[in-house]
């Protein structure tokens, strides 16, 4: 029944969509604490441009983003992230950047209703000792943060693995590029699509319920 | 109190819904029944190919496809206006005859033993060649020119694999989802070439915001047999196509709806195919 799956490397596919992930998911971590830190920053500067920026990048499709990341920025503007010899690596390296730019908003937003639960007495007490903006931050209030969106961060990063997918229309060679390809040659539409929605659930289900566990033993309880 | 206002609003909204389902559905019993007496002929094919199958900003269609579609159509006894075309894209093709949504489809497809094996073909009706699009000054005349070039396709088409695998293992595969986006890239200067069906290259060269940039190389990388797509079984009706298709060469109006949609692109294009003749 599922010899239509001999000659393709599937395993190799998902494997491109892991490496895109987890490369992603760090990425979008950095950049996203960076905005929520923008975010409650008493700078008025950054705050704006922490606001502008999340309202306006989570408002755009991340098909809109990615296709732009290749049509308009490398063939256009010859943005080609080092690669502008190597497609596979250009188009691998844009939609990185395109899905951190994208999920980095998400993660700040998540992050920013875990340090509106951190008591606002932590943080003037933390500044009576002498403590600055960004040690407050780093010592007292991101630790405290962290471990109580860690079930929202959870989702963030599984939605991240299914978008994944929308990097197929810049021709990364993750799974959903190889399932247009296995459809185009064999004539088993419904095989197919059930082999790839199992392989995402086995790389999204354990995700949600290893963080899901993690987040509930490390939640700061009040 | 709160809760129980949510739920006397969300009951109204249900009892809305199934008030507008059951208007809806009755609508589409009383739109299902008569044209079964009325006689619409519901054909499937492409939406955004253009010179084969595009959809017009003003809802109406234009292509070769269309134009042989129309043809076969007039033949089986229905008019231009009983003709319904339907969108089948290369992935539902196999399904949407299998379950009867269209009675046949023109939309470049290339007959295939993998696809004989769920489908029945009439035609081929073109005969088509893998090739590659390029600036008007390019300069490429053989196969193997293409290693270290930037290519560009679609992903998962039969020509991206083709490069891959066969013609071309070193070049530089650009992929996208669609193929306007590689003629948008080959305009931009990001790849050499754009590489697919000549008579799909030759449709969008003929486009008039195109005209006099692009020019086919006319390498024929590959045979793509053309053919219509009827369901599994049914001979009766790949027969009676057949004739049609056979007629519309003799005629000249294969003839004239080549020249009318490739025209403007220069399009070598091959002499009408013999009916059941698929060149491999």
């Amino acid at each position: 029944m599922f010899d239509f799956l001999q000659g393709y490397d599937v395993l190799g596919a998902f494997w491109t969509t892991v490496k895109l992930t987890v490369v992603s998911a760090l990425g979008s971590l950095v950049l996203g604490t960076l905005l929520a830190a923008m975010r409650v920053s008493p700078v008025p500067l950054m705050r704006g441009f922490g606001t502008a920026y999340v309202n306006i990048v989570r408002n755009i499709p991340l098909t809109v983003i990615i296709v732009f990341s290749s049509l308009g920025l490398a063939d256009i503007f010859g943005v080609t992230m080092g690669a502008s010899d190597n497609f596979d690596v250009q188009g691998f390296r844009l939609a990185v950047l395109s899905l951190v730019g994208y999920h980095a908003a998400f993660v700040c937003e998540a992050l920013r209703s875990g340090i509106n639960t951190v008591p606002v007495g932590q943080a003037e007490a933390a500044r009576a000792i002498g403590l600055s903006f960004s040690q407050t931050l780093r010592l007292v209030v991101l630790p405290q943060a962290f471990r109580s969106v860690i079930i929202p961060l959870a989702n963030v990063l599984i939605a991240l693995t299914k978008n994944t997918t929308v990097a197929a229309a810049i021709g990364v060679a993750e799974a959903a590029s190889l399932m247009k390809t296995m459809i185009e040659n064999e004539a088993q539409t419904v095989l197919i699509a059930a082999v790839f929605a199992f392989g995402f659930v086995v790389l999204t289900l354990p995700t949600g319920l290893v963080l899901g566990w993690l987040g509930k033993r490390l939640a700061v309880k009040r | 109190m709160k809760l129980r206002k949510a739920a006397a609003a969300s009951a109204a909204v249900l009892a809305l819904a199934a008030t507008a389902t059951a208007c809806g559905s009755s609508d589409k019993d009383d739109s299902g029944s008569s044209p079964s007496g009325g006689g619409k002929v519901k054909v499937g094919i492409k939406y955004d190919q253009p010179g084969l199958g595009l959809k017009q900003p003003d809802g109406s269609f234009a292509g070769f496809d269309v134009d042989v579609a129309t043809y076969v159509a007039k033949e089986l006894g229905y008019k231009p206006s009983q003709i319904e075309f339907i969108e089948t894209k290369s992935a539902d093709r196999e399904n949407a005859l299998a379950r009867g949504d269209v009675k046949f489809i023109a939309a470049t497809y290339s007959i295939t033993d993998e696809r004989k094996q769920k489908v029945d073909f009439a035609g081929p009706y073109l005969l088509a060649h893998q090739d590659l699009l390029v600036k008007k000054d390019a300069n490429i005349s053989k196969a193997t020119d293409l290693n270290g070039k930037k290519l560009c396709s679609v992903t998962g088409s039969t020509s991206a694999q083709n490069i891959h695998d066969t013609i071309a293992p070193k070049a530089n595969l650009k992929k996208y989802s669609g193929y306007s986006e590689c003629i948008a890239a080959l305009q931009s200067g990001a790849v050499d070439a754009v590489t697919t069906d000549d008579s799909i290259l030759a449709g969008f060269a003929a486009q008039d915001k195109y005209k006099d940039q692009f020019k086919l190389a006319g390498l024929k990388l590959s045979n793509e047999n053309y053919g219509i797509g009827v369901k599994k079984g049914d001979a009766e009706l790949e027969k009676k196509i057949n004739t049609a298709l056979e007629k519309m060469v003799s005629d000249g109006a294969w003839k004239q709806a080549v020249e009318k949609n490739f025209g403007p692109a220069k399009y070598q294009y091959e002499q009408a195919p013999k009916v059941g003749v698929i060149v491999k």
